[in-house]
């Protein structure tokens, strides 16, 4: 689906400067740079922001200009770094409390992502080969639209005279309009609405690469289909289930628009904070704090998955691939 | 093709309730439809206890999936399946007990090779020691001890045959299944292992059906070997049976090289009988009750037959007069392929048993002869 088309470089060497370039003549420059650009792009247009958010996260404030951190007077070189603002972050319960429900709200997100998602995907890979492409299709089909544009087409549904209310009082199911705008009810449904092809897409990619002859197998081993289930499907598409998760689970702990559309005073989420430290308390160090706080506690699970990979990934990729070869000789 | 049709299992005394050991697995008058194409049309078989019974044929003839219903994986049209006298075709297959060796082993990629073996055992609730006694004892039978914590991506091609193998033993079954056991192997491999494979069996004593579309691998696995062409069965017997005594020219052409001359009924003697073909006259050893001018072929194998640069005694029936065209020294054996004077080709395979024996060469002419039970004779 991710097909990115990158002019490589072209690297034949010309003229009289081929002897110098003869060097490196067997390295292969076109796929450096197709590798290396975007790379580059990641290392200048995300870590060097994230070392100035850093260093802001510590320095000092002079009204608007920030203090250096390293200072060099009178012989002594002296490191200045202001902790107070971290000190702060995990004293004050505020930001604690609003780290907590981030992260209960990302992982109430990514668990109803896979529990929609997962039996989704599942007969997605069971429908006609023909169909599957259309329905790979479907659901990357709302990427099509303005992200923000369909968070807004939820208030219009969601609200006190929106459309579901508005419906069900037409019914006389209710008398009084449902309360849903500004409560976990509403962003939660706008979170696993935004973020469920996120889920899907990369389970199918597991899904798909199962052989329906291992189930056949377990089958013949005395496993009902319902266990078989679990004790080969599930386990088999491991690695999607934790490439979903984290796919809907890193975003959503910093999710700042469905929040601040569809959330409520109940829905406190980190990245409300650090807008609010930004630009409305104009404390750019505690702001800068928060952020960091955020990386670091994205990373953490982004490193279990890294390890968990290194260590289990090759035997999963390696049983998914071999049963397509012998398949020729069917009878 | 109408042996098909004739195939039946053979007389058993029947008794009352009980299958006998030659009815052990009884396939009646099975049929599977996949719209309007017959996959398995009406075909009965009775295979014998202990027996290693082989369906042979190309792809696309339906031995997959008269396999697959065996297992339970496909439900019949029509038709019944009878183990042990018990019908069983209305049987999921978890609830058969027969176990089936997958097509390139389907082994579960993240279990271990311990784990795969115990997993049918511990499905059907078997205490903890029991499991383990049993698995030791399969990975003793196919002699992968050692290899018992290894995950099936870290063994050879051979060493998850055999891990499918123990598999699909160690709960011990009424009926082993085997799609293509070997199919996924290199040819050298194949050899050994096939060998292993039928003394594995047969030390167990399972009752085993295989399917393969390789012709040497039903000869040396089974016992008995169904030739199936169009869904149906084209004959069935032993390997032997099936080689030197081919009903019909579709199973001696598919059942290795064969030389076949299409001709007509001259002669017809209880004791003898004489076809005419335009490449020559031959005189076969027993009479066929045909009727005289009756269009009929002859096949003979190629290694029946003997090439020799002098003329013998006498030329009258067997003996084919041509020209080498092409040969090949294989060591064992040297292949000649011969054009006669009515232009058909002739393959002709040598034994290499004298290091210095006559050497036929490319242009020389020859006298092709074979004796008179060398022959058979095809009716269709």
């Amino acid at each position: 689906m991710s097909s990115l088309a990158l002019p490589a470089a072209s690297s034949k060497p010309s003229g009289a400067r081929s002897r110098l370039l003869g060097r490196f003549a067997g390295v292969n420059w076109g796929r450096k740079a197709v590798i290396g650009i975007p790379f580059a792009f990641l290392v200048v247009f995300f870590s060097l922001p994230f070392l100035v958010v850093l260093k802001i996260s510590v320095s000092d404030a002079d009204g608007v200009q920030f203090k250096d951190l390293i200072d060099f007077a009178d012989g002594t070189l002296s490191l200045h770094l202001k902790l107070a603002d971290y000190i702060f972050l995990v004293t004050d319960p505020l930001y604690l409390e609003t780290y907590a429900s981030s992260v209960k709200y990302a992982a109430i997100n990514a668990l109803l992502c896979l529990l929609i998602g997962y039996p989704f995907a599942y007969f997605m890979t069971r429908a006609r080969p023909t169909m599957r492409p259309i329905l790979v299709m479907l659901v990357s089909l709302p990427f099509w639209t303005s992200y923000l544009l369909r968070i807004y087409a939820w208030k219009g549904l969601l609200d006190d005279n929106g459309v579901v209310n508005n419906f069900l009082l037409w019914l006389h199911l209710i008398d009084s309009p449902i309360k849903m705008m500004y409560t976990p009810f509403s962003m939660t449904i706008g979170m696993v609405y935004t973020y469920l092809p996120f889920m899907i897409l990369p389970l199918y990619g597991t899904l798909v690469k199962a052989d329906p002859r291992l189930l056949e197998a377990a089958g013949d081993l005395g496993t009902t289909p319902w266990k078989a289930f679990w004790l080969i499907t599930v386990p088999l598409s491991k690695a999607g289930i934790i490439a979903g998760s984290m796919l809907v689970f890193i975003p959503s702990v910093g999710e700042y628009v469905i929040p601040e559309l569809l959330g409520g005073p109940q829905t406190k989420m980190i990245a409300r904070v650090l807008w609010d430290e930004y630009f409305q308390n104009v404390d750019w160090p505690m702001a800068s704090a928060v952020a960091v706080s955020m990386v670091v506690l994205i990373l953490i699970p982004l490193v279990l998955l890294n390890r968990y990979q290194s260590v289990d990934g090759r035997t999963d990729d390696a049983g998914a691939r071999r049963p397509t070869k012998a398949m020729g000789a069917a009878g | 093709m109408d042996d098909a049709a004739t195939v039946t299992p053979p007389a058993a005394p029947a008794i009352a309730g009980a299958a006998s050991d030659a009815q052990f697995l009884r396939v009646d008058r099975l049929t599977k439809r996949f719209g309007e194409v017959a996959a398995v049309d009406d075909v009965s078989i009775s295979i014998r206890k202990g027996e290693i019974f082989a369906l042979l044929g190309s792809s696309g003839c339906g031995k997959s999936t008269l396999l697959r219903m065996l297992a339970g994986f496909e439900t019949p049209t029509s038709g019944g399946i009878y183990l042990e006298g018990k019908e069983i075709s209305g049987l999921r297959p978890f609830e058969r007990p027969i176990n089936m060796m997958f097509q390139s082993y389907a082994l579960f990629p993240h279990l271990t090779v311990w784990e795969n073996v115990a997993f049918g055992l511990k499905r059907h609730g078997q205490p903890a020691d029991r499991v383990a006694a049993q698995v030791e004892r399969m990975l003793g039978l196919v002699q992968l001890k050692p290899y018992a914590q290894r995950k099936p991506h870290q063994l050879s091609g051979g060493q998850q045959q055999r891990v499918a193998l123990a598999r699909s033993l160690a709960l011990e079954p009424r009926l082993l299944l085997l799609d293509e056991p070997l199919g996924a192997l290199d040819r050298k491999l194949r050899a050994q292992t096939q060998f292993e494979l039928h003394s594995i069996i047969k030390n167990v004593g399972v009752t085993c059906v295989l399917v393969t579309h390789d012709q040497e691998e039903a000869m040396t696995m089974a016992d008995r070997i169904a030739i199936m062409s169009a869904g149906g069965f084209v004959q069935v017997g032993a390997p032997r049976e099936i080689y030197e005594t081919p009903g019909s020219r579709f199973v001696a052409d598919f059942i290795g090289t064969v030389n076949l001359f299409d001709g007509a009924l001259v002669e017809d003697e209880p004791d003898h009988c004489v076809i005419d073909t335009p490449a020559g006259r031959f005189y076969i050893g027993h009479g066929i009750t045909g009727v005289k001018g009756q269009r009929l072929s002859v096949a003979l194998r190629p290694e029946k037959i003997e090439l020799s640069t002098t003329a013998p005694e006498r030329c009258e029936f067997n003996c084919l007069r041509g020209r080498v065209v092409e040969s090949a020294y294989f060591g064992a054996t040297s292949l000649y392929r011969v054009t006669l004077g009515d232009g058909t080709r002739l393959q002709v395979s040598v034994p290499n048993s004298e290091r210095h024996g006559e050497v036929i060469t490319v242009g020389a002419d020859v006298f092709a002869t074979c004796s008179a039970d060398a022959l058979v004779v095809l009716v269709n």
